[in-house]
């Protein structure tokens, strides 16, 4: 119940911005579509699956800001690469994933394919493959510094609870 | 500014096209289309600053979410042959 | 003030314009479909994070602002579960990657996955 009063309000802030404008007959559209949309979330067993403390630590805002770096790092290098196509040398890598917490896995999952250079190929349990596209984007991976941010990530979460 | 983006948006969407039809594989041709529909996107949006119409963001935000079911939903079309398979039991 | 503002989003605009084309060159300069993705890679995550962030500095603080910003996350959430998607279908398509380890590489790099291409 508490997930379902949750994504109502996150649904009804979502509306609110997106809508813009404010007059009696659209607010009853708009409520309308929220409780289609609730509705339909709990049809489907949804609620609750994905929401995780994890998600809501403001650690999460440092993990952005972190991969955002990233981000433009692995950007830059695969630039490189796309005029200099000698030096690619693809190879499939398979890292551990030592998460507890499905989002964290996700997350690990996600951030992998965000940043040029490597993406997820196959995510289990407890291991990721990934393609990569030369041996500087498969050690960074290796090097595992992103599992261990969103470790921390995740430890994190959990203490603050 | 706004234009020469665009310009450039425009023409990562030409060069997108232009291998969605050498291929060669199916596949190389669905990245092109997510590509094109993610710069179609960000055109939009340009296109919003460009002529001053702030609605058109709208247009934007919606083609964003589309977009995405539409790859998720080509691709299980591809795989399965059939829109209203229950993909749960293969994937892992 | 505004001037300076100005200047910084036509950077962060041009910047992403080149970007995209950068990764649209890749797409056709790359050898196969994995290798291809992540040039799309490019034009997905920097050119998009690069030209909606240009455009919030030109629209200032209004609703416009929060809209590029929902725009923004979802792409950040949705192209990298797409990306996902359409490899992990090619995979289990078993069309097969392109690597290094037939060559020089192939040595230092023994085929650490149970991946059914390894085996090229």
């Amino acid at each position: 119940m508490r997930y379902v009063i949750s994504l109502s309000l996150l649904l009804v802030v979502l509306w609110l911005a997106i809508s813009g404008v404010y007059k009696p007959l659209l607010f009853v559209l708009g409520g309308a579509s929220v409780i289609l949309v609730v509705w339909l979330s709990v049809r489907m067993d949804v609620v609750g699956v994905e929401h995780n403390p994890v998600l809501f630590s403001w650690r999460l805002v440092v993990y952005w800001g972190w991969l955002m770096g990233q981000l433009i790092k692995s950007n830059l290098h695969v630039s490189r690469l796309v005029f200099q196509t000698g030096k690619v040398k693809p190879r499939l890598l398979s890292v551990p994933v030592p998460h507890e917490a499905a989002v964290s896995k996700v997350t690990y999952g996600n951030s992998v394919t965000l940043t040029p250079g490597t993406v997820t190929l196959k995510l289990t349990d407890h291991v990721l493959e990934a393609h990569a596209l030369d041996e500087e984007s498969a050690r960074e991976l290796e090097a595992g510094h992103m599992a261990r941010k969103i470790c921390w990530l995740e430890r994190q979460g959990e203490k603050e609870n | 500014m706004l234009t020469a983006t665009t310009m450039a948006v425009f023409l990562t969407m030409a060069l997108a096209l232009v291998r969605a039809l050498r291929g060669p594989t199916l596949y190389d041709r669905i990245v092109a289309v997510n590509v094109f529909g993610t710069k179609t996107v960000l055109a939009v949006a340009l296109i919003t600053f460009v002529t001053g119409h702030a609605d058109l963001i709208d247009v934007a935000l919606v083609y964003a979410l589309i977009n995405f079911i539409a790859i998720v939903t080509v691709l299980k079309l591809v795989k399965t042959r059939d829109l209203a398979s229950d993909e749960s039991t293969e994937q892992s | 003030m505004a001037l300076i503002i100005d200047v910084i989003s036509w950077i962060l605009l041009l910047t992403g314009g080149v970007f995209g084309v950068i990764g649209a060159i890749g797409m056709l300069r790359f050898p196969d479909f994995y290798t291809r993705l992540h040039a799309s890679g490019i034009t997905d995550t920097l050119c998009a994070v690069l030209i909606v962030v240009g455009l919030m500095l030109q629209s200032g603080l209004s609703l416009l602002t929060l809209k590029l910003l929902l725009i923004l996350l979802f792409l950040l959430f949705t192209t990298p579960t797409a990306t996902h998607a359409l490899a992990r279908a090619a995979v289990l398509d078993n069309i097969e990657p392109v690597l290094a380890g037939n060559g020089e590489q192939g040595s230092e790099n023994p085929a650490q996955t149970g991946e059914p291409s390894s085996k090229s």
